[in-house]
């Protein structure tokens, strides 16, 4: 059992009391809501007659079914219409602070509240999406839950959980140039495998978590979900307090000195339990990319979609079905695939240091002929950021379409889908079968700088060539 | 609200297959609408019309089945409600498999939906068994932790603290939280970035 670790001694400040099914009733320090998964979460209150407990530890926004195009209200898809209305009305009867189109802090869910500075370190996190984890980059323990665990946040501002184990996940040293924080974890999922996880909390740690920004933390966190982990996290430190800092609701002035004192309280100790440690190498980790339907299916650039034979004899089942749905082949080079769609977005990759590297790679450059390239950003906030600095003029006349903020074709509940057999290099998060819209559509996950050196090369190919 | 959860009998239906995710139990573009109304219909949709007719749930033996026998990390991806709403809606009151997806596993119980866990031995037999005798009668007890198929018998798993609340009846936890609130608030007034951090634009 873990001891002394920043998941130990954060679940133990939060937790309310044992209940009597023996799980814990743990407080949830921030309730973030969006349109998809809570509007039967408020009808489920209604319907017990109950209120929101605390709505000042809720915030809401808008981010799945947005139009990345035209965002005139009333959208033109009438559902999402619905939607998006439903979110405004619950808002405003329990007084929850909402962040709507034009608001300038809209955006997908796990990119606004770090940029608000509402995800800080020691707090416990829940909204009705898997991608939470990502929150766990500033040291929070951030938990994706169901809408029925909703309807329990919003009634309670706790949850009904059972503790998880810890393991810790060291990477040391340098990411080799065309290495990212998108390669790191899948990764790790890739050697782990998709259920690696269950069970457990993710700490990373090791120096190559300690170089990273904390929009690389949040990438590797966001995915610790698609690894089986419940939550993944990084320890607080100078990286994580120089980006809070100044942001609209972090700790002011005397509260600033409090809070990060006690931030230092609650990392893991030196000599913390651990009930699994897993060690890798950043120098063996090249630019992956994945070949199947699962986010463990993943190989390096240069490497071959694997045989059945060098599997593992529980992982063929899902292999050979992953061959039939990619119609890729055994054996054959990942480089060299033929693309038709290339997204740069998502709550993994939609942020400014993603949009920093795509650009890099998209700048004098043209995305090849037949190719469909769009980038979309995360937030409002991380649009004007990326025009400011002159990203969208470089995207656009590389030839990428430059969108509005939103969720986009990660899992294509707005107007962005692929289409029939489509097959698509995609910073997002997840290679399901269907996922970005279209039930034969095909889906290769890789980091923005991949997706845009696909984009320009019409194929998968290796970033390093452009760099 | 509340009711016990102690055995879950009818028919059972096999679905074979490791790591089957959210978005295939039910794909996204189900997900637009403010209720889970009317998510039986799109369960597995994709996957159905692929198959065209032949996925279990179409096959006409398996029609008014309510036990769902699966394999390995069933339900991983997505934490929306919807992929086991869709199950349930379609009329399944009970899952066997090798293990399932944590989030998965916890909407489940949230919606007092059982799932329990057995070896991937115990778990192909009993596929075997229903394929083979599609309307034997199956029973999950979850006093006995034991599935019956006609005459076999099987051990299977749930953890104590979620197996005792079906039998009490007490898996809908919100009930509980919320009889809690003075100790929830006395805990939210120990944490330091309560008082710090002013969440409400209002």
């Amino acid at each position: 059992m873990s001891k002394g670790t920043l998941f130990d001694k954060v679940w133990d400040l939060h937790t309310v009391g044992t209940l009597p099914s023996g799980l814990t009733q743990l407080f949830i320090g921030l309730h973030l809501i969006h349109e998809v998964t809570s509007p039967q979460a408020f009808a489920m209150l209604r319907e017990r007659g109950l209120k929101v407990l605390f709505p000042e530890r809720t915030v809401a926004t808008v981010d799945h079914i947005v139009p990345t195009e035209n965002q005139a209200r009333p959208f033109a898809d009438t559902l999402a219409e619905e939607m998006i209305q439903a979110l405004e009305q619950n808002c405003k009867e329990n007084n929850i602070t909402f962040y709507n189109i034009g608001s300038g802090s809209q955006g997908i869910v796990h990119v606004i509240a770090p940029e608000l500075g509402l995800t800080q370190p020691g707090l416990t996190i829940a909204c009705g999406d898997s991608h939470t984890s990502s929150h766990g980059a500033f040291g929070a323990i951030a938990f994706g839950i169901g809408t029925s665990q909703v309807r329990d946040v919003l009634a309670s501002q706790t949850l009904a959980l059972s503790k998880l184990k810890v393991r810790k996940i060291e990477v040391n040293g340098t990411l080799n140039p065309g290495v990212f924080a998108k390669d790191v974890i899948l990764h790790i999922i890739r050697t782990l495998g998709v259920k690696g996880g269950v069970g457990y909390a993710y700490e990373y740690a090791g120096t190559t978590f300690d170089q990273m920004n904390m929009e690389e933390r949040m990438t590797v966190c966001n995915m610790a979900i698609e690894g089986g982990a419940r939550c993944g996290y990084v320890n607080p430190d100078q990286v994580t307090y120089d980006y809070l800092k100044g942001r609209d609701f972090a700790p002011k002035d005397a509260d600033w000195d409090k809070a990060v004192a006690w931030w230092e309280s609650i990392k893991s100790d030196v000599d913390a339990v651990y009930d699994d440690v897993v060690v890798f190498d950043a120098a063996d980790i090249p630019p992956t990319v994945t070949w199947g339907i699962t986010p463990g299916q993943g190989i390096g650039i240069n490497q071959f979609v694997p045989k059945p034979e060098e599997l593992l004899e529980e992982d063929r089942f899902i292999a050979e079905e992953a061959y039939r749905y990619m119609d890729l082949l055994p054996g054959q080079p990942i480089k060299g695939t033929k693309i038709d769609v290339c997204f740069i977005g998502s709550c993994t990759n939609g942020r400014i240091s993603d949009l920093r590297e795509a650009a890099k790679i998209a700048k004098g450059r043209k995305v090849a002929e037949g190719i469909k390239a769009f980038v979309v950003p995360g937030s409002e906030r991380v649009k004007q950021e990326a025009e400011a600095e002159g990203l969208d003029k470089i995207f656009q006349e590389a030839g990428f379409e430059w969108r509005e903020p939103g969720c986009s074709m990660c899992l294509a509940m707005n107007p962005d889908k692929l289409q029939g057999r489509q097959i698509s290099a995609s910073s997002s998060n997840r290679n399901f079968k269907g996922r970005q819209g279209s039930s034969s559509g095909r889906t290769l996950l890789m980091s923005p700088a991949m997706v845009a050196t696909a984009a320009i090369k019409g194929e998968v190919s290796d970033v390093r060539e452009l760099l | 609200m509340v009711s016990e959860v102690k055995t879950v009998s009818g028919r059972a239906i096999p679905l074979v297959g490791n790591d089957i995710d959210t978005d295939r139990i039910i794909p996204a573009r189900y997900l637009k609408a403010i209720t889970f109304d009317g998510l039986g219909e799109g369960a597995f949709i994709d996957d159905r019309k692929a198959l065209n007719g032949q996925h279990p749930f179409d096959q006409p033996q398996y029609q008014g089945a309510n036990i769902l026998i699966v394999n390995r990390n069933f339900g991983c991806g997505s934490s929306r409600e919807h992929a086991p709403q869709a199950i349930a809606k379609w009329g399944i009151q009970a899952l066997i498999g090798e293990s399932f997806a944590e989030i998965f596993f916890g909407n489940c119980v949230a919606m007092g939906i059982p799932c329990l866990t057995a070896d991937a031995a115990t778990i192909k037999q009993l596929q075997e068994l229903v394929a083979a005798n599609p309307q034997a009668a199956v029973t999950v007890n979850l006093e006995t932790l034991q599935v019956q198929i006609a005459d076999y018998t099987a051990p299977v798993v749930i953890g104590e603290g979620t197996r005792s609340t079906f039998i009490a009846g007490t898996w809908d936890a919100c009930g509980q939280l919320v009889a809690n609130a003075d100790q929830v608030r006395a805990t939210a007034a120990k944490l330091p970035y309560i008082s710090w951090g002013q969440l409400a634009a209002s």
